[in-house]
């Protein structure tokens, strides 16, 4: 279908339908109904099997109209991706519709105090007790995990085969007593994440994705939309200007809880916008050491925009993999990062020592130098992208590995 | 503004980077540098006289195939991947931009077409090679055109046919024409660290010289980022040679019964190493791109030449390192992108001086 095309048929279709006084999920029932909530989907599940570029048409008619659209933002988008790339219809029936509604949402229970970068070493178990799964153990960094009504969780159902064949992919149900939710502070003051224990906690057969022992491939399925942004949809979705309507209390309620993980993730990033500002009103921009720390990191800035821009361009042109462009230009924002907190703290000297609203620009300066150390880290270290760069982009030789055989012999974190 | 290159661009990589192969391989490298005159004339003649790789930016009205900046930058990138040894830099990059960007059209139409095609051998005269600031300070012209002074270093001075001198004096700075062996010029061979580019100290006492156009600072500013441009390509090839030569190396040499290669502490600095020569390489094209559009950032030749120098420079001491002992030895090929590596990082400016020179643009004088 042309761009055109679509234009026409989904203004036409919210000229109809779209309407500001309704409940929010009674809106996204209609919007089901008329199969706009996820155009890229197929056909059979809410769908039409647009492209992703067909899917932008409609989205931004979306926007051009004000109307509110399925929900996205959050964990949520990883859920429905991995269980229509691998759930059985059952699953699907039961779980997609409420997803896109905004009925239901999603965390991830992937990582464990015991396996970070080695994730498919998790040791959480699974084992199944008249007709039940019954998982125990423990799940950490989980976003939104203590607002969600379920869990994407992989655990270990089979201890006796090589780690990533004993792996199992459970949609597990939140709201149960065994699963508690707890907040964890991070260095930076925020509380992003939660840890999860699992005790006991039961997930019934049927939710079990995509078969026993063939939870690492799902669980890449999951990774793969990860890494593409689906759960970190947060900006881009909000609608303009102050609108007027229920609905649209509703919708910035859910785009609110969904964005507030993420409110220090430009501090993060390092703030390279605000260094030449900060240069100037502090005078530091007369100093000759300052100036060349500066001048390297718009050198890494503007290099590493320029080289993603081409790398992107040759990826259009189908000439590039994606993961390990992913890891070059996830390695280039830690160097990034990590420059533009060292050339900030040049600019403040001795002010570096203070933070909130005593602190240089209300405290985002001193949140910029306890926020950078996660950069390398989240979402794989510093160390896994050189470790991805050296062997799948360089072709350099696998280190030898000790975690070969049963995974009951391996050993690890007590 | 060219965000990628074009069919032909690319077509140009591939004939230079075939003939230079064949042309110029590691041997012939050290056969070249060995000798005084440093490079192969029957070589030049194929590369230059032939194939026209002098004169990829001169208008095809002076004998060139009408390309720019990028041009340019393609042949000098694949000229430093192999290392070449001739007075190529000096004669198409320096003199032939110089003569472009500052001769008068007489001048040009006069001077250019030998630069071009190979046939005369150029070198550009600069009596300070920090900055732009401070050249013109120590050679003059007087009123009758006869040049005095002395230019500390001068690139493959010692086979010039013709010496492009940026003399100040009577009429401010100018560009002046003089031939190779003129009465009064005294050309001195220095002792170098990188044999493979010659450098000579050049005395004027009283050398007739030809003024050929005037050089404002603006004028002088656009042959130093052109140059600097160019010297970033070069920069960018050798880097890349190192790159590659040590990757394959820590693949194939054994040690503890593996290949070194699959050592963590040797794929991180690999890994991070890929990382600056991506990002040297994006800004190095990128200035080609901005003198050829005429627009953008006035900065991007001296972030190229920062960033490719630093690079450069990493690749190399990777190069030495990852090799271990064998790697410091004369037999082996890597000292010789190294020692080029050292003369380009401090060549037109050092990568401190580009960073400040950066700064000033965006920011003006600290």
């Amino acid at each position: 279908m042309t761009p055109d095309r679509i234009r026409s048929e989904v203004s036409a279709w919210l000229d109809a339908n779209w309407r500001t006084d309704r409940p929010l999920i009674e809106w996204r029932e209609i919007l089901l109904d008329g199969g706009w909530a996820a155009p890229h989907w197929p056909e059979e599940w809410y769908g039409r099997g647009f492209t992703l570029d067909q899917t932008a048409v409609v989205a931004e008619v979306f926007r051009e109209k004000d109307a509110v659209p399925a929900a996205q933002v959050g964990p949520r988008g990883l859920a429905s991706e991995t269980i229509l790339a691998c759930g059985s219809d059952d699953q699907k029936r039961r779980f997609l519709r409420p997803i896109l509604t905004g009925e239901h949402t999603w965390c991830q229970l992937f990582s464990e105090p015991g396996s970070g970068s080695d994730l498919a070493g998790l040791s959480t178990r699974a084992e199944l007790k008249d007709g039940k799964w019954i998982i125990n153990g423990q799940k950490v960094w989980n976003t939104s995990a203590h607002h969600a009504d379920f869990g994407l969780l992989v655990a270990r159902t089979d201890w006796d085969v090589p780690k990533h064949q004993g792996i199992s992919y459970f949609l597990l149900d939140m709201r149960q007593p065994g699963v508690e939710a707890r907040p964890l502070r991070q260095m930076n003051g925020h509380q992003s994440f939660n840890e999860v224990f699992m005790t006991n906690a039961v997930v019934a057969p049927e939710d079990l994705i995509g078969g026993e022992g063939n939870g690492w491939h799902v669980a890449k399925t999951t990774l793969s939309f990860e890494r593409r942004g689906f759960s970190r949809r947060v900006r881009g979705s909000s609608i303009d200007g102050a609108k007027q309507g229920p609905i649209y209390e509703e919708y910035e309620e859910e785009l609110r809880i969904a964005a507030e993980p993420y409110t220090w993730y430009p501090q993060r990033e390092g703030r390279v916008d605000l260094v030449l500002p900060r240069a100037r009103e502090t005078g530091a921009i007369a100093d000759p050491a300052t100036r060349q720390e500066i001048a390297k990191l718009l050198c890494l800035y503007t290099g590493a925009r320029l080289a993603s821009d081409s790398a992107e361009a040759s990826r259009k042109a189908g000439t590039t993999e994606i993961i390990p462009a992913g890891s070059i230009g996830k390695l280039a924002a830690s160097v990034i990062a990590r420059q533009a907190s060292h050339v900030h703290t040049m600019i403040s000297g001795a002010d570096a020592m203070l933070s909130g609203p005593d602190s240089a620009a209300d405290g985002i300066i001193a949140e910029v130098l306890v926020s950078v150390p996660a950069i390398s880290i989240a979402g794989g270290t510093d160390e896994i992208q050189r470790n991805i760069i050296s062997e799948r982009v360089l072709g350099m030789p696998k280190g030898y590995r000790a975690d070969q055989g049963p995974f009951r012999d391996i050993k690890r974190n007590a | 503004m060219q965000t990628e290159f074009s069919k032909e661009q690319n077509l140009l990589r591939d004939i230079v980077s075939r003939a230079l192969r064949d042309k110029s391989p590691a041997t012939a490298v050290r056969e070249s540098m060995e000798t005084d005159r440093g490079y192969d004339p029957a070589v030049w003649q194929e590369l230059c006289g032939d194939a026209g790789l002098a004169g990829v930016h001169v208008a095809e009205v002076h004998g060139g195939a009408g390309g720019g900046a990028v041009e340019l930058g393609i042949v000098a990138e694949e000229m430093g991947r192999t290392l070449f040894c001739g007075p190529w830099f000096a004669s198409a990059a320096m003199a032939g931009t110089a003569l472009l960007e500052a001769a008068n059209d007489s001048d040009r139409e006069e001077l250019l077409p030998g630069v071009a095609d190979g046939s005369t051998i150029a070198t550009l005269v600069l009596d300070d090679l920090n900055g732009p600031a401070g050249v013109g300070a120590s050679i003059t012209s007087a009123a009758d055109g006869k040049l005095s002074g002395t230019a500390a270093m001068v690139l493959d001075a010692h086979v010039a046919d013709l010496l492009l001198v940026v003399a100040g004096g009577a009429g401010g700075l100018g560009l002046h024409a003089v031939e190779g062996g003129a009465p009064g010029l005294a050309v001195e061979p220095l002792q170098v660290v990188d044999p493979t580019r010659k450098l000579s100290r050049v005395a004027f006492s009283d050398v007739p010289g030809r003024r050929v156009g005037e050089v404002t600072g603006d004028t002088l500013n656009r042959i130093w980022d052109r140059i600097c441009s160019a010297l970033a390509h070069e920069m960018i090839g050798g880097a890349q040679h190192l790159f590659e030569t040590t990757v394959n190396y820590t693949k194939e040499r054994f040690q503890f019964g593996r290949p070194i290669g699959s050592f963590q502490a040797l794929k991180h600095r690999c890994a991070d190493l890929l990382l600056e020569i991506e990002i040297a390489r994006a800004l190095t094209h990128h200035s080609a791109r901005c003198l050829d559009a005429g627009a953008g950032e006035p900065w991007a030749a001296s972030m190229a030449k920062a960033a490719a120098a630093d690079a450069c420079m990493s690749a190399a001491r990777a190069g030495i390192q990852l090799r271990g002992g064998i790697g410091f030895t004369w037999e082996n090929d890597t000292h010789l992108w190294f020692k080029r590596a050292k003369g380009s990082e401090v060549l037109f400016g050092t990568p401190a001086i580009h960073r400040e020179r950066m700064m000033t643009m965006l920011e003006g004088a600290a």
